[in-house]
C-alpha cells in the first residue's frame, strides 16, 4: 500500500525536530534518550533536544502516524522500564523521503543562483 | 542531589496537560534522568535545575497551546451545529454578565472606589450633635475650639455652600459656590490643575476664586490664560487664581467654584449659630474611633465652658466615604444584589442546557472516550466549549452594560463628592472579565463532570439517554432558578408598594398646576428691606395681573428643595434647649403663599400687607407646631420666641413635608417677608418665586421672565421648575431603580419558564417509551399530562418555599428602602408566588401536552 500523496505534502515542510527524530528512526528502533544522543551527535551537539520537545514531538508523530511505539523490549538487563521505544512506519518513511527531496530541491535552486554554503 | 532533581522534574510535569503527563510522564523523567546521568563538569545541582524548568515550562505552555487550539476549533464546530442552543445561552450569559457589569460600575463609582482625594482614608467629617440632631454643622467658636484643642488631626478646615451669580464671563449664571476657610481646601490635598487652591495667605484675601473644571469648560471654553483675570461674582470684583481637577468635587458633585470664607470676629460670639461644616485630616496611625473619643472629650469640655449654648452638644467623627444615607447606599446593593440573581439564573440555566445538550451528546463522547481520549480531556474539550460561550456571552454583556450605564447614573447620590459618571473602564472591564471566568466554570464544570464521569459502553450500547443523576442535578437547578426568580419578584414586588406609598404620601401642599422659579437676590439687594421689598413688590404685582394667574408668592426656601432653616423656640421668656423637641423649619413668605401653594388655612389668616417691618411681629404656625406648643388650645393670639424675637400667631395652616415624602419633617413657622431684620440672616431673604395659574407653564413663563427683566434686568432667573418636578424628583431614583428590577425580574421570570419548560420536554423526550407503554397498558391521558405537571409544579413548589424564605431575608436587608411596608407583606409575596406558578404551568403545558400524545405503537415499534 503506498502512501496517499495528499496526506504527505500536508505534513510538508517538516519541523527540523520531526525531521530530526525520523532520521534517528531509519536505521534501528531507539528509546526517548537515544534519540536525544543520536540527533545531538549528528548535528555536532547544535541540536540539542529536551525531553518535553522530544516527547511532544513524538506525541504528534505518533498521531501523525510518522512513527509507532514498539512494545516488545529488550531483555531486562539492559532496559530501563521507563524507557519506551520507537519505530518509524512506512508513512514515516515516505515523509522523510519527501521532505528530503523538498530540501534537495531547494538546495539545487539556490546552487543554479550561484549560491554556496561558504561565506567567501 | 539526583533524586532531588528527580522529584522537582516530577512536579514540574504537573504544569503538563494531565492527559500528556499519563502518557509520557514516566518516558520524560526517565529521559531528564539519563541526561543528568550524562552530566559532568561543576555546579551539576543548578546546571540540573535550571535544564528542568528550561524543558518543562515553554513545553508546557505549547503543549496547553496546542490542546486549546484543538478544542477551540472543535468546540467551534460543535456549537455551530446547534445554533439554537449557542443563540440562547449567548444571550443568557449577556444578560447576566451585562446586568452585572452594569451595577458593579456604580457599586464601584459609589461605594468601593477611594474618593478622589489625597489619602482618602484619612478624611473625616466632623459634626456637633445633640438629642435628635445627630449631624449638626459647627458654631465658629466650637470650630475654632474643636480644632484648637484636639489631638488626632492633622489638618482640619470648615466650609459652606452658597449661590452666587457670576457676570463677565458670557450669560450671567446663577452658581453653586463653596466657601471654604483658607486651610479647608488644603486638607484635601487635591493640587489644583492651572494655578494655585485657597491656601491659608487667602486669609485676608477674600476676592479670589478657583473654578471647578466643569464651570471652566463651560464659561471660559478652558483658556489656561484665565487665571489671573478678573470676574463678577454678585457685581463684586474677584480674581480667578486656580481650577481644580474634573476629578475634584467637594462637598458635593454640584459645585461649581470655590472662595475664601474668612471667618470674622462677630461671627465668634453665638455657640448657637451652627452654619460650618468641618473637614479634617487624621494623623498618620490615627485610627476613626480614637479621634472620636478625643472630639467627645473636648466636646464636653465646649459644654462646660458655655453650659447655655453647649447644652447637651456632643460632637461626632465620620469617616467621608460613609457620608451617604443608608438609602442611596441600599439603592445600589439592591440593584447589585438583583444583578447577582440574574446571573446565578443565567448560570442555573446554562447548565441545566448543558446537561440536557451532553445527555444528547452522549453517544458522540463515549466514542471519543473509546477512542481513548482519557476523562479529562473530555471534561476539558467540554469546559472549553462552555468558556467560549461566556466569553461571547460575555462581550455581548458587556455591550449591553455601556448601554446601560448612562441610565444607571442616575442613582448616584447628588451628596457624592466625586465629579463624573460612572463608566465601563478597564477596573469594570478586569472585573466582568473575572465573572466571565468564573460564570464559564460555575455552569460549565459540574456539567462537563457529569458527562464524563457517564460510563461510556452504557452510552454506547443504550443510544443517548441521560442518567437518572443527571435528571436529578437538573431538577436543582430549576429549584434554583425559581427561588431566584421569586426573590427578584417578591423584592420588586415590595419595593414597587414602597413607592406606590411614598407617592401616595400627601406632601402637604397641592403640587399641580404650580410653576417655580429663583431669583436669588444677593449682597446688599438681599441684605436691606428697602432693597429687596420693592423688588418682591414689583414682581409679584405684575405677575399677579397676568391672565390666568390665580396666585404668586415669594418665599425663602421650597419644601423638599430646602430641607434645613431649623431654628429652636421657646415660648416667650422659657430658655432655649437644644433639641428636637423645640425645632421647627423656618420660612419667610409674602401674602398668598399658601394659596399658591394649596396649603390649607386652619385657622386664622394668611400673612397681610398690613404686616409690616415696623408693626407687630406676627406668624403663621403648622398645625404640628400649634399642637405641640399649645395641645387642646387655639393657638391663635398665642406668643412664642424664634431668633430673638417674639411673633403672635395670626393663623394656623396644614403640615408640609419639607424634608421630603420619605422623612418627618420639623413642624413649620413662617413669618413675614417684610419682618425679616436688615442685614441679619441673609440666607433667609425670600428667593423663590411661586406661581399657581391655569395657564400652561410654556405660555406663562416668558411672560414672567419679560416681568422680573423689566424690574431688574441683571437679575439672573434660575431653577425653572414646575412643582410636580420637586415633588417627582423624591421618588425618581426610586423609579429608576424599580424600572431596572422590574425588567431584571421579567428577564428572570423568562429564564426560569425556560428553564422549566427545558427540563420536562426533556424529561419527556427521555422517558417517550415508558410513557408509550404506559399508554398501551391503558393508562388515561388525563393522568400521563397530570404526571408531567405534577413533576414540573413540585419544583416550582420547592423554588417558591426557598425563594419566599431568602426573599424575606433580602427584604429585611433592605428595610431602608421599604418606606415601611413590611418584608413579609403578604400580598406581595403571595403575588410573587402565584407569577411564579402561572409561569411554571405555561412551561409545563408544551411538555405535557407532548407526552399525552406519545403514540405507543411508534414508540413500541422503535426497540
Amino acid at each position: 500500500m503506498t502512501p496517499d500523496r495528499t496526506e504527505i505534502e500536508a505534513l510538508l515542510p517538516l519541523p527540523p525536530a520531526t525531521f530530526h527524530i525520523l532520521l534517528a528512526l531509519v536505521d534501528q528502533e531507539r528509546h526517548g534518550y537515544a534519540i536525544i544522543q543520536d540527533v545531538e551527535e549528528r548535528t555536532d551537539g547544535e541540536l540539542r533536544l529536551s525531553a518535553g520537545t522530544l516527547y511532544r514531538s513524538i506525541a504528534r508523530m505518533v498521531e501523525q502516524g510518522l512513527i509507532t511505539e514498539v512494545l516488545k523490549r529488550p531483555g531486562a538487563r539492559l532496559d530501563d522500564e521507563r524507557r519506551r521505544y520507537y519505530r518509524i512506519t512506512p508513512f514515516g518513511t515516505a515523509v522523510a523521503r519527501a521532505e528530503m527531496a523538498r530540501l534537495s530541491q531547494l538546495v539545487r535552486l539556490a546552487r543554479a543562483r550561484g549560491l554556496t554554503p561558504e561565506t567567501t | 542531589m539526583m533524586r532531588g532533581l528527580e522529584r522537582l522534574y516530577r512536579a514540574l510535569l504537573y504544569l503538563y496537560p494531565a492527559s500528556f503527563r499519563n502518557e509520557y510522564g514516566c518516558a520524560l523523567t526517565g529521559t531528564f534522568v539519563a541526561r543528568l546521568r550524562d552530566m559532568s563538569g561543576s555546579a551539576r545541582t543548578l546546571r540540573g535545575g535550571l535544564v528542568a524548568v528550561g524543558d518543562v515550562v515553554p513545553n508546557a505552555i505549547a503543549a496547553h497551546g496546542e490542546i486549546l487550539r484543538q478544542d477551540v476549533r472543535y468546540a467551534g464546530r460543535s456549537l455551530r451545529t446547534t445554533p439554537g442552543f449557542t443563540l440562547t445561552a449567548i444571550l443568557v450569559i449577556a444578560l447576566g454578565v451585562g446586568a452585572n457589569t452594569a451595577a458593579f460600575s456604580l457599586a464601584d463609582f459609589v461605594l468601593l472606589r477611594p474618593l478622589p482625594f489625597h489619602e482618602p482614608d484619612r478624611l473625616v467629617d466632623l459634626w456637633e450633635s445633640t438629642p435628635g440632631y445627630p449631624h449638626m454643622e459647627f458654631s465658629p467658636a466650637n470650630y475654632r475650639d474643636m480644632k484648637a484643642m484636639t489631638h488626632s488631626f492633622a489638618a482640619m478646615g470648615a466650609y459652606s455652600d452658597r449661590t452666587m451669580n457670576l457676570a463677565g464671563t458670557g450669560e450671567p449664571r446663577h452658581l453653586t459656590v463653596g466657601i471654604m476657610t483658607p486651610h479647608a481646601m488644603p486638607v484635601l490635598g487635591v493640587p489644583p490643575l492651572v494655578g494655585r487652591a485657597i491656601t491659608p495667605e487667602d486669609s485676608t484675601n477674600e476676592q479670589v476664586v478657583v473654578l471647578s473644571y466643569g464651570l471652566w469648560q463651560s464659561q471660559c471654553g478652558g483658556d489656561a490664560g484665565i487665571v489671573g483675570r478678573a470676574v463678577r461674582l454678585d457685581a463684586a470684583p474677584y480674581t480667578v487664581i486656580g481650577v481644580m481637577p474634573a476629578t475634584f468635587a467637594f462637598p458635593t458633585r454640584e459645585i461649581d467654584a470655590w472662595v475664601p470664607f474668612p471667618l470674622r470676629e462677630d461671627f465668634f460670639a453665638d455657640r448657637s449659630d451652627n452654619f460650618l461644616s468641618v473637614v479634617a485630616r487624621l494623623r498618620p496611625g490615627v485610627t476613626t474611633q480614637q479621634a472620636a473619643v478625643d472630639v467627645a472629650a473636648v466636646a464636653a469640655r465646649l459644654e462646660k465652658l458655655d453650659p447655655r449654648a453647649n447644652e447637651r452638644t456632643s460632637a461626632v467623627v465620620v469617616d467621608m466615604r460613609d457620608e451617604m444615607s443608608a438609602r442611596s447606599r441600599m439603592l445600589v446593593l439592591a440593584l447589585c444584589g438583583a444583578a447577582l440573581c440574574i446571573l446565578l439564573l443565567a448560570c442555573a440555566n446554562l447548565a441545566s442546557l448543558l446537561l440536557a445538550r451532553s445527555a444528547h451528546r452522549s453517544r458522540e463522547l463515549a466514542v471519543r472516550a473509546a477512542l481513548g481520549a482519557g476523562r479529562d480531556r473530555i471534561v476539558r474539550q467540554l469546559v472549553t466549549e462552555s468558556m467560549g460561550l461566556a466569553l461571547c456571552g460575555g462581550i455581548a454583556g458587556v455591550a449591553i452594560a455601556v448601554a446601560g450605564v448612562p441610565v444607571l447614573a442616575r442613582l448616584v447620590p447628588d451628596s457624592l463628592p466625586v465629579s463624573g459618571q460612572p463608566s465601563v473602564d478597564l477596573r469594570v472591564l478586569l472585573a466582568a472579565g473575572a465573572l466571565v471566568v468564573l460564570t464559564g466554570l460555575t455552569f460549565g464544570v459540574g456539567p462537563a463532570i457529569a458527562a464524563a464521569r457517564s460510563r461510556a459502553l452504557d452510552a454506547l450500547r443504550s443510544g443517548a439517554r441521560g442518567g437518572a443523576r443527571t435528571q436529578r442535578l437538573r431538577a436543582v437547578l430549576v429549584t434554583i432558578e425559581v427561588a431566584a426568580c421569586v426573590v427578584l419578584l417578591v423584592s420588586s414586588g415590595l419595593l414597587i408598594r414602597a413607592v406606590l406609598r411614598i407617592q401616595g404620601t400627601d406632601p402637604g401642599f397641592r403640587a399641580e398646576g404650580v410653576l417655580t422659579l429663583r431669583t436669588e437676590l444677593t449682597g446688599e439687594k438681599a441684605a436691606f428691606g428697602a432693597q429687596r421689598l420693592p423688588f418682591y413688590d414689583r414682581v409679584l404685582r405684575e405677575v399677579r395681573a397676568l391672565p390666568g394667574v390665580q396666585h404668586a408668592a415669594y418665599m425663602s426656601g421650597l419644601p423638599m428643595v430646602m430641607g434645613g432653616g431649623i431654628w429652636p423656640t421657646t415660648i416667650a421668656g422659657a430658655p432655649v434647649v437644644r433639641d428636637a423637641s423645640n425645632t421647627v423649619g423656618l420660612r419667610f413668605v409674602t401674602p398668598e403663599y399658601f394659596a399658591a401653594m394649596g396649603i390649607p388655612l386652619r385657622a386664622g389668616r394668611d400673612i397681610a400687607d398690613a404686616d409690616r417691618p415696623e408693626s407687630a411681629p406676627v406668624s403663621v404656625v403648622s398645625e404640628s407646631f400649634a399642637t405641640r406648643m399649645w395641645p387642646n388650645e387655639s393657638a391663635i393670639g398665642k406668643q412664642f420666641t424664634i431668633a430673638s424675637t417674639r411673633h403672635t400667631v395670626v393663623g394656623v395652616v396644614g403640615n408640609v413635608r419639607v424634608r421630603g415624602l420619605e422623612r418627618p419633617s420639623e413642624p413649620q413657622v413662617y413669618l413675614p417677608a417684610t419682618q425679616l431684620p436688615d442685614g441679619m440672616m441673609v440666607f433667609y431673604a425670600p428667593k423663590d418665586l411661586v406661581i399657581r395659574s391655569t395657564i400652561p407653564a410654556g405660555t406663562l413663563l416668558p411672560a414672567v421672565r419679560r416681568i422680573i427683566a423689566g424690574v431688574d434686568p441683571e437679575q439672573p432667573i434660575s431653577d425653572v421648575r414646575m412643582l410636580t418636578e420637586i415633588v417627582g424628583r423624591q421618588t425618581s431614583s426610586r423609579v429608576t431603580q424599580l424600572r431596572l428590577l422590574g425588567m431584571l425580574a421579567t428577564i428572570a421570570l423568562v429564564i426560569a419558564g425556560v428553564g422549566i419548560h427545558g427540563l420536562l420536554a426533556f424529561a419527556v423526550s427521555q422517558r417517550s417509551r415508558e410513557l408509550g407503554v404506559r399508554r398501551a397498558l391503558g393508562e388515561q391521558v388525563g393522568s400521563i399530562v397530570g404526571r408531567v405537571m405534577r413533576e414540573g409544579l413540585v419544583l416550582a413548589t420547592a423554588g417558591v418555599a426557598i425563594g419566599v424564605f431568602v426573599a424575606y431575608l433580602a427584604a429585611r436587608a433592605m428595610g431602608a428602602l421599604l418606606a415601611g411596608v413590611q418584608p413579609g407583606d403578604p400580598l406581595t409575596i403571595a403575588g410573587a408566588a402565584l407569577l411564579c406558578f402561572v409561569t411554571a404551568v405555561v412551561g409545563c403545558l408544551r411538555p405535557a401536552v407532548r407526552a399525552a400524545s406519545v403514540d405507543p405503537i411508534t414508540v413500541l415499534r422503535g426497540d
